[in-house]
């Protein structure tokens, strides 16, 4: 009686310990990060465009390609991923093809970012001929993200109770209104989430860009919106070195006088920014559920 | 005498290998209530559930024997599910309303059909609630949340949706069993009030509630339909032995 105390005690306190730690980590990372970061965030640091060999350049035209991107890379893969979770979760039967499907996913969703992005170098800028490009790194991220938003609405679905499907269909829906009308709604809160959490993590992704939207950001005329001028912030064929890809190169071949300042400006910024997505996708989703759930 | 609605005649159904219905026939006429009574597991639920075709959601059933809606083979393969189910209409153990407002609830069936116009919605909700019972307690707060409704309201309302796409037959799962005495009693009321209008066939594990209100009953043991009559025969003087010793609770 008293040993089992005892080790309830023990193994209470060693979970405490070991979650204690991972806070502590975080939270090590997080003010480091934020403290040599902030001070040199200013309008100006988040605006200007960026200097190679001299000092005072900002991240503007970085922190626009990153957001650039992820919109694009949301746009394609989003339809398809929802495509892909409702097939295979509605609809698929349990066989052969499904489970081949299911490993495919899970596969693609263990590859390395930097496999991805060198495949997609390979494909889609040499071979398609798209040039180191925002469409180029916009498929890559596709690739890099589709397992992941594939997955993340797959459990959103299952979230949803299956006495809501029956009740749909009991009441004379056809399958496709069930899974349209009710499934969907009822899930939105999250698969917001999902979404909004994958779009955290493609934000930061920096290997699978390297090789497919490029180390360069030409400057750019935010006054000409026509996508097909080059110097046009719409235009998909530019090369778009974005904020993560900034961090890596500076840190790596940076040769401004203070490319340490501006790797720790960057690095608070896209920190800020996904920690952002992830209380957006928290509140958003909550409120969302709230709404739907109660009045 | 009322004529026959719904026919089913030497229907088997087995899960795999599994029988799990053996030959039932069993035929139910237009209108009133009937209850199907018998030890979990008899196959009382599935067979409801073939009713309107509910089990082909289930891999691996197997379904042989004909059901028949007004002469209509229901699984005949030009037999359409969405159009069978929206003529019996099913309600289920859980209360199950979608998470919408209770109005959104109740038109849904409409809503999806094509129906625009708002007045008669309005009407098909009040007129629903209305014989579901239901009315009094929600008429305020229709464009609120129907999960914030408590058990019993929301069955009710689950049995308003059936309803609003006016079905001919509606089935029920147990449909009192997950809910409180005071809500039990509360949907029985309802049941009484809907038996001139519908045929209404309830699986329930309560035999007061079946002989509270059914009109007639059927009892199952086996995957075997053992014995129907009216309610007050099979409660008082059945003709089975096997009826009999579940009856007076000596088994089940």
């Amino acid at each position: 009686m008293h040993k089992a105390k005892l080790q309830n005690k023990i193994a209470i306190g060693s979970l405490y310990g070991i979650s204690g730690l991972v806070v502590l980590i975080l939270v090590a990372l997080l003010g480091y990060i934020l403290v040599s970061g902030l001070p040199q965030l200013s309008w100006h640091f988040l605006t200007a465009p960026a200097k190679a060999f001299l000092k005072g350049g900002g991240v503007g035209v970085q922190l626009f390609n990153s957001f650039y991107l992820l919109i694009l890379a949301m746009l394609i893969s989003f339809p398809i991923a929802l495509g892909a979770a409702i097939y295979l979760y509605e609809y698929a039967k349990d066989n052969w093809v499904t489970s081949a499907v299911r490993t495919a996913i899970e596969i693609l969703s263990s590859l390395p970012s930097v496999v991805v992005g060198l495949f997609g170098f390979l494909f889609f800028v040499v071979k398609l001929r798209l040039g180191f490009s925002i469409l180029s790194g916009a498929f890559a991220l596709t690739f890099f993200n589709l397992p992941l938003l594939t997955r993340s609405i797959e459990d959103s679905l299952r979230t949803v109770s299956e006495n809501q499907r029956e009740g749909g269909l009991a009441l004379g829906l056809s399958r496709w209104e069930t899974v349209n009308k009710i499934i969907l709604p009822a899930a939105v809160p999250s698969i917001l989430t999902g979404v909004i959490l994958s779009a955290g993590r493609v934000f930061g992704e920096a290997a699978a860009l390297i090789y497919t939207a490029g180390q360069s950001a030409p400057a750019l005329n935010f006054a000409d919106w026509n996508p097909f001028n080059i110097s046009s912030p719409l235009n998909p064929m530019r090369p778009a070195e974005t904020l993560a890809v900034h961090i890596w190169k500076i840190n790596s071949e940076g040769i401004m006088p203070d490319a340490k300042a501006i790797s720790s400006g960057s690095s608070a910024v896209l920190v800020i920014a996904i920690l952002l997505f992830n209380f957006a996708a928290r509140y958003l989703g909550k409120r969302l559920y709230k709404r739907l759930t109660s009045a | 005498m009322r004529e026959e609605i719904l026919t089913t005649q030497d229907l088997h159904l087995y899960y795999g290998n599994k029988e799990a219905l053996k030959g039932i026939n069993l035929n139910f006429k237009d209108k009133g209530i009937t209850a199907l009574i018998g030890p979990s597991g008899c196959g009382k639920s599935t067979y409801l559930r073939t009713l309107n075709r509910m089990n082909d959601l289930i891999p691996g059933v197997t379904i042989t024997g004909t059901v028949q809606f007004k002469g209509q083979d229901l699984y005949a393969p030009s037999a359409d599910t969405v159009e069978i189910r929206k003529e019996i209409g099913m309600v289920f153990q859980q209360p199950n309303p979608f998470p919408f407002s209770i109005y959104d609830n109740v038109i849904y069936g409409l809503r999806i059909a094509g129906e625009k116009d708002k007045e008669k919605l309005d009407a098909v909700v009040e007129k629903s609630l209305r014989q579901a019972a239901v009315w009094d307690e929600v008429k305020d707060h229709l464009h609120e949340s129907a999960l914030a409704l408590s058990g019993g309201q929301q069955q009710r309302v689950c049995i308003a949706r059936v309803l609003a796409v006016s079905p001919e037959i509606i089935l029920m799962d147990e449909p009192t069993s997950a809910l409180d005495p005071v809500s039990s009693s509360q949907i029985e009321t309802t049941l009484l009030n809907l038996r001139q209008d519908y045929t209404i066939i309830i699986v329930t594990h309560n035999l007061q509630q079946a002989s509270r209100i059914a009109d007639r009953t059927a009892f199952f043991m086996n995957g075997e339909l053992i014995e129907v009559d009216a309610t007050k025969n099979i409660f008082m003087n059945p003709a089975k032995k096997q009826t009999e010793d579940y009856i007076s609770g000596r088994f089940g």
